[in-house]
C-alpha cells in the first residue's frame, strides 16, 4: 500500500531548487538566533559598529549551523498522529495505538492498581530516565523507567502528599505530615526540612539548586539544597494553596489561589511580582509551556484559560473542569478531570489549542496528577487507584542533548554532571521576570521637573535661606541696615539656579519651535497654518 | 491513521564495547536551556575567578650576578638564550628553560651598559663605562646538563674608545651596530673605529634603537630630554623631538614599522608615529616612577616595561593603561626588561643581581595542553570578553594586588592630577572664554620638534 503511494506521487514531486533550500533554513535559523540583531544603524562610533557588525554576523552563521545540524544530524524525528479520511484524532483509543507502534513502546501503557495506598503523585527527573511515586498513605518508589525495573521502594507511615527530585536521581524530597524529608536513591532518610512546615506542594528549581515549597498556612519557602540556607520564606496572604508550578523559562514560582488570583514570586522580594485575577472562583490547576511564554490556569468556575505571558492577557478560554494540567515539551496541554483526560494541541501555531486526544481512565478513578515524561511520547498520570501511563505521539522532544540531560547517563558522566552544575548553580538574584535583560543596559529616564516642582523647590530653597539665623556681630554690623541687603543678597544666591535653569529651558524651546519653521519667519497671518504639512 | 512514536533503542544511543567512547547527541534548541545568558554570566565570573587562582606569573629568579643587572640582550636565532649584563662587568648567557649560566665573558673593567647580538647570533657586542666595545664570539648552541662547568669565553675583539658607553644596538640585516655615548658612533664587526658618528647636542646619549623594518633607521635618546632619529645613509641626523622629561628607553613596534613607543622618566610612556611626532599617539600611564625600559612582544600588541618604582608591567599597544602587574618583595629597581623570542614570556633584570622570569600572561596553563583543555580555555576567554563589561566581571578581572608603596604613590599621583584639573578648569571658567586652553596629555609633555 505504502509503495504504490510513492510511485504515484513520484513523478509530481520535484527536487528542492535553491531558493527553497535556503529559505527553509532560513525558517529553520529563526529560532537559533534568539531574537532581532541589534540595529546598528544609528552607530556613529565606526570602529564599534565594525564590531558588533562581525559580531552580528558570527551570530547569524552560528544559528545556521545549528539549523543545518538540526536538518541533517538529529537521530530521531517527532511523533506524530493523523486521522484519515473521516477519522478523528481524539476518537482513537490506547489500544488502536498500541496495534500499530513497536513493541518497545506499547511497552509504555499499563497501569499499576495499588488501591490501598492511593491517591499517586509522581515526578520524573529532567532526563525522563527515573519517576519518583508517592502514595497518600506513605508510598514510596523510584522507577527506572528504561527497563522499567523498580530501584527503591519504602513505606513511611505517614501522609506524602508530594515527591520531588533533587538535581539528578539519587536525591529526593517528600512533603510528609509534619515535615518534609529528603531521601536517597536508597531509601535512606539524608534530611528532615523543619523549616517547611507541612508542606502541600514541592517545586524544584533545578537552575539554582532551590527546593520551593508552599505549606498549610499559606507560606512560600525557598531552600538552597546545596548549603541548607533558607534563601526566603514568605507569607502569601491569600490563604492555603496546593497549586503552584515553577516557569522553566525564568523560574519564577506562581501559585493559584482560592480567590481566582494567581501570584508569581522570586525569592528575593516579600511581594509578589505579578498578581492577576484569572478566574471568578478557585484556581484549582497551573501550567507553563516550555517556552514560558503560555501559562495555562484551570479555574473551579468551569473554565480552563490559556495565557500569554507577554501580554499577561488571555488568548483562549475553553469550557471544563481540571484537577491537574501539564505542558509537554512541544507545548501539548493535557487536562486531567475525574477519570478523564483530554489532550489539546495547537495545531496552526496561530495560539488556538483545540482537542488532540482524550483517554477514560476506569470510571471511578481520581487522577490528581499529570506528568509528562520528558523526551518521550508518554503520559505519567497519578490517581486515586496507582499510577498508569499512556502514549500521547508528539509530546515529547525526539532528540535529546547529552549536556544538558541524557537517558542514557551512565554514573561517571552523572557525577561530572553533577560537579558541572553545582558551579554553573546560579544565584538567587538571576530569577526575574525577564531572563534576558541580564547583561543589558538598564535605561533610566531621568525625568524633567515640572514647572510647578522647581517654584516649589525655589519657595524651600528661600524660606530656608530666609529662616537662617545671621550670626551676631559687633561695630554696628549687626545694624538692621546692614543686615537687610545680606539678607536680600542670599535669596538672590539661593534664586539664581532656578531662574538660570528656567531661562535655559525657555531658550531651548524657542529654539527648538524656529527648528520647526524651518528657520523661516511666516508673516503673522500665515503663522497660525505653520505645523501643517504644505499639500502638494 | 497513521502514528508514529519516540522509540529509543539502547543499542543505537551507547556504546558497544567498553573502549569506545561514549557517544555524544547534540540539539540546540533554546527551549532546552532555560536561562542561558544567566547561565553563561555566572561562568563569566567564575572564568574571571579561576583566572584570578591560577595567576602565578613568577616562574623563577636567576641568580649568579654580583651586582646589578644593567642590560640584556635576546639572541635573535635561539629562543632560550638571554644574555646579561651586570654593573660589576660581568656578562653572562644564560639557559631560560635551566634556568641557569651557560657561560660568561669576563674582561669589561666598569659595569655593562650596553649589550646586543648580531641578527644571525653569532657576534656578541658588549660596550660599557670602561670606553671599550668587545666583539665575542656566541657558543655554538647545545644541550648543557645543568651540573656543567661554567666556560668562560674570551674577546675576539677589542677596540678602546674615547669615551665611555650608555648603549648599544646592533642592526637588523646587516652588519652595523650603533653605541651611544657622547655621541652615536655607527661600527662595523670589522673595524676598530666607528665608521660614522652623529652630533646634534653636547648630552649624553642614553639609549639607541635600530627600527626592525628599515635597517638604516635609528632612533636614539638623549640625556637632553631629546628623542633623535638618523638615516645612516645620510650625514645629518634626520628629526629631533624634545619633551618635557628625559626618555630612557626606546623600541620600535615589529609589526607596525612607523610605530616606536618610548620609555619616559615621568612614569609614562608615549607611542609615536614616525610621521608625524608633534603628537603622541597613546599615553600609556600607570607607572608611578620613572620607567627605565621597555621591550615590545613579537606580535607587536603589546610591550613591557620595568620601572623604578620596583615593577614590571605589561601594556596592550593601544591602551592607556596597563593590563598587567608584576612584583614581588624581593625584586629592586627593574633596569631591563625582555619579551621572550615567543612572546610568551617576560624576563627583568634589577637591582637585587636576579634575573627574573615571568609568564606573559599571568594565568596561562604551561606545559601541553589536550585539545579539550584548549577548548575550554577559549571558551572561557570568549565569554569573558563578552561579559567583561559587566560591573562584577570588570572588577575582579582588573582587580590587583599592588604594594603599598606602589598604590600609595598612585593614589598620590590621582590626587594631584585632579587637583591640577580642579585648578585648571575654575582658572578657565573665570577667564576670558577662549583665553586659556586646555591641552590634551598627548600634546602636553612635548616642549618641540626640530628638524
Amino acid at each position: 500500500m505504502e509503495i504504490t503511494h510513492d510511485k504515484e506521487a513520484l513523478p509530481n514531486r520535484k527536487p528542492p531548487t535553491e531558493q527553497d533550500i535556503i529559505d527553509e533554513l532560513k525558517l529553520r535559523s529563526k529560532k537559533y538566533l534568539r531574537g532581532k540583531g541589534a540595529n546598528l544603524k544609528g552607530l556613529k562610533d565606526k570602529k564599534l559598529r565594525s564590531q558588533l557588525v562581525a559580531r552580528e554576523k558570527l551570530y547569524g552563521e552560528s544559528a545556521k549551523a545549528a539549523a543545518q545540524a538540526e536538518k541533517w544530524i538529529m537521530p530521531s524525528d517527532q511523533g506524530f498522529l493523523e486521522a484519515e479520511g473521516l477519522e478523528k484524532t481524539y476518537r482513537i483509543k490506547q489500544e488502536t495505538i498500541a496495534r500499530e507502534v513497536d513493541i518497545l513502546s506499547s511497552r509504555n501503557q499499563y497501569d499499576i492498581t495499588l488501591p490501598e495506598l492511593g491517591p499517586y503523585t509522581l515526578d520524573f527527573t529532567p532526563s525522563g530516565r527515573y519517576m519518583a511515586v508517592g502514595g497518600r498513605k506513605g508510598h514510596l518508589a523510584i522507577v527506572d523507567m528504561m527497563n522499567l525495573s523498580l530501584i527503591r521502594e519504602l513505606q513511611v507511615r505517614e501522609t506524602v502528599r508530594d515527591v520531588a527530585f533533587l538535581h539528578n536521581e539519587l536525591f529526593f524530597a517528600a512533603a510528609q505530615k509534619k515535615y518534609s524529608y529528603i531521601y536517597s536513591r536508597e531509601g535512606t532518610e539524608l534530611h528532615c526540612l523543619k523549616d517547611h512546615g507541612s508542606v502541600l506542594r514541592l517545586q524544584f528549581l533545578k537552575n539554582h539548586f532551590l527546593l520551593a515549597s508552599t505549606n498549610k498556612f499559606g507560606m512560600l519557602l525557598y531552600q538552597d539544597v546545596s548549603t541548607g540556607d533558607v534563601v526566603g520564606k514568605y507569607r502569601t496572604g491569600l490563604g492555603r494553596t496546593n497549586v503552584m508550578q515553577v516557569n522553566p523559562y525564568n523560574s519564577v514560582v506562581s501559585l493559584g489561589h482560592s480567590a481566582g488570583t494567581v501570584t508569581m514570586w522570586k525569592p528575593t522580594s516579600s511581594s509578589p511580582l505579578v498578581k492577576m485575577l484569572c478566574h471568578h472562583g478557585p484556581v484549582s490547576a497551573l501550567a507553563f509551556h516550555p517556552n514560558g511564554h503560555i501559562m495555562a490556569t484551570a479555574g473551579k468556575d468551569k473554565k480552563i484559560k490559556l495565557w500569554d505571558l507577554r501580554k499577561y492577557e488571555a488568548f483562549q478560554t475553553l469550557p471544563g473542569h481540571a484537577n491537574t494540567l501539564e505542558f509537554s515539551q512541544k507545548g501539548l496541554l493535557a487536562c486531567g478531570n475525574g477519570s478523564y483526560i483530554q489532550v489539546l494541541r495547537d495545531v496552526s501555531g496561530a495560539q488556538n489549542y483545540s482537542s488532540y486526544m482524550t483517554h477514560s481512565m476506569v470510571k471511578g478513578y481520581q487522577i490528581g496528577k499529570l506528568a509528562f515524561r520528558p523526551y518521550e511520547d508518554v503520559l505519567g498520570i497519578g490517581h486515586s487507584m496507582g499510577w498508569s501511563s499512556i502514549l500521547i505521539p508528539g509530546a515529547g522532544e525526539p532528540n535529546f542533548d547529552s549536556w544538558v540531560a541524557n537517558p542514557f547517563e551512565t554514573p561517571k558522566q552523572r557525577k561530572e554532571k553533577e560537579v558541572q552544575s553545582l558551579r554553573d548553580k546560579l544565584p538567587v538574584e538571576t530569577i526575574m521576570l525577564d531572563p534576558s535583560k541580564i547583561g543589558t543596559v538598564k535605561f533610566t529616564k531621568k525625568e524633567k521637573p515640572t514647572v510647578e516642582k522647581m517654584d516649589a523647590d525655589m519657595e524651600a530653597a528661600v524660606e530656608a535661606v530666609k529662616g537662617k539665623k545671621l550670626k551676631k556681630k559687633t561695630k554696628g554690623r549687626s545694624k538692621a541696615g546692614k543686615i537687610m541687603p545680606k539678607k536680600q543678597d542670599a535669596i538672590a544666591t539661593a534664586k539664581r539656579p532656578y531662574l538660570e535653569q528656567k531661562i535655559q529651558e525657555e531658550k531651548k524651546a524657542s529654539s527648538k519651535k524656529q527648528k520647526t519653521n524651518g528657520g523661516v519667519e511666516l508673516p503673522k497671518s500665515l503663522q497660525r497654518f505653520a505645523h501643517k504639512k504644505p499639500s502638494s | 491513521m497513521k502514528v508514529k512514536v519516540i522509540s529509543r533503542s539502547t543499542d543505537d544511543f551507547t556504546r558497544e564495547r567498553s573502549q569506545d567512547l561514549q557517544r555524544v547527541f547534540r540539539n540546540y534548541d533554546p527551549i532546552l536551556r532555560p536561562q542561558e545568558k544567566a547561565l553563561e554570566y555566572q561562568r563569566a565570573l567564575n572564568a574571571a575567578k579561576l583566572d584570578k587562582i591560577f595567576a602565578r606569573p613568577f616562574i623563577g629568579a636567576m641568580e649568579g650576578h654580583v651586582d646589578a643587572v644593567s642590560c640584556m640582550a635576546k639572541n635573535p636565532s635561539q629562543l632560550k638564550e638571554i644574555f646579561s649584563g651586570s654593573m660589576d662587568g660581568d656578562i653572562r648567557l644564560w639557559d631560560i628553560a635551566a634556568r641557569h649560566t651557560v657561560c660568561r665573558f669576563p674582561g669589561h673593567q666598569g659595569a655593562v651598559r650596553g649589550l646586543t647580538v648580531s641578527t644571525d647570533g653569532c657576534i656578541l657586542v658588549s660596550c660599557g663605562i670602561d670606553s671599550t666595545v668587545r666583539l665575542w664570539k656566541t657558543p655554538v648552541a647545545s644541550f648543557v646538563e645543568s651540573n656543567a662547568p661554567i666556560k668562560t669565553v674570551e674577546p675576539a675583539s677589542v677596540y678602546v674608545w674615547k669615551n665611555a658607553f650608555c648603549s648599544a644596538d646592533h642592526q637588523w640585516d646587516g652588519e652595523h651596530f650603533a653605541t651611544g655615548g657622547a655621541q652615536v658612533d655607527i661600527w662595523n664587526h670589522n673595524r676598530s673605529q666607528p665608521v660614522n658618528s652623529f652630533v646634534w647636542g653636547s648630552d649624553t646619549v642614553l639609549s639607541v634603537r635600530f627600527s626592525p623594518a628599515e635597517p638604516n633607521l635609528l632612533a636614539s635618546s638623549a640625556s637632553d630630554r631629546s628623542i633623535n632619529l638618523y638615516d645612516l645613509r645620510k650625514a645629518t641626523p634626520l628629526r629631533k623631538l624634545i619633551m618635557q622629561t628625559k626618555t630612557n628607553s626606546i623600541a620600535w613596534n615589529p609589526m607596525e614599522p612607523l610605530n616606536f613607543t618610548v620609555a619616559n622618566e615621568d612614569g609614562c610612556c608615549y607611542s609615536y608615529d614616525l610621521r608625524n611626532l608633534d603628537i603622541a599617539k597613546y599615553v600609556h600611564k600607570d607607572h608611578v616612577s620613572a620607567v627605565m625600559d621597555i621591550d615590545y612582544s613579537p606580535t607587536g600588541r603589546e610591550f613591557v616595561t620595568g620601572s623604578y618604582d620596583r615593577t614590571v608591567r605589561i601594556f596592550p599597544n593601544t591602551a592607556g593603561h596597563s593590563r598587567e602587574i608584576y612584583h614581588t618583595k624581593r625584586m629592586q629597581r627593574v633596569f631591563c626588561v625582555k619579551f621572550s623570542g615567543d612572546g610568551s614570556y617576560v624576563i627583568s633584570g634589577s637591582d637585587d643581581t636576579n634575573l627574573r622570569l615571568w609568564k606573559a600572561k599571568a594565568s596561562e596553563q604551561l606545559g601541553v595542553i589536550l585539545p579539550r583543555e584548549k577548548k575550554k580555555h577559549e571558551y572561557h576567554e570568549a565569554i569573558k570578553k563578552r561579559y567583561g563589561h559587566l560591573p562584577e566581571v570588570n572588577r575582579i578581572s582588573r582587580h590587583r594586588h599592588l604594594p603599598r608603596p606602589v598604590y600609595k604613590a598612585a593614589a598620590l599621583m590621582r590626587d594631584m592630577a585632579t587637583a591640577k584639573k580642579r585648578k585648571d578648569d575654575r582658572r578657565k571658567a573665570h577667564s576670558a572664554p577662549g583665553s586659556v586652553t586646555t591641552k590634551p596629555l598627548r600634546l602636553k609633555r612635548i616642549v618641540k620638534e626640530v628638524e
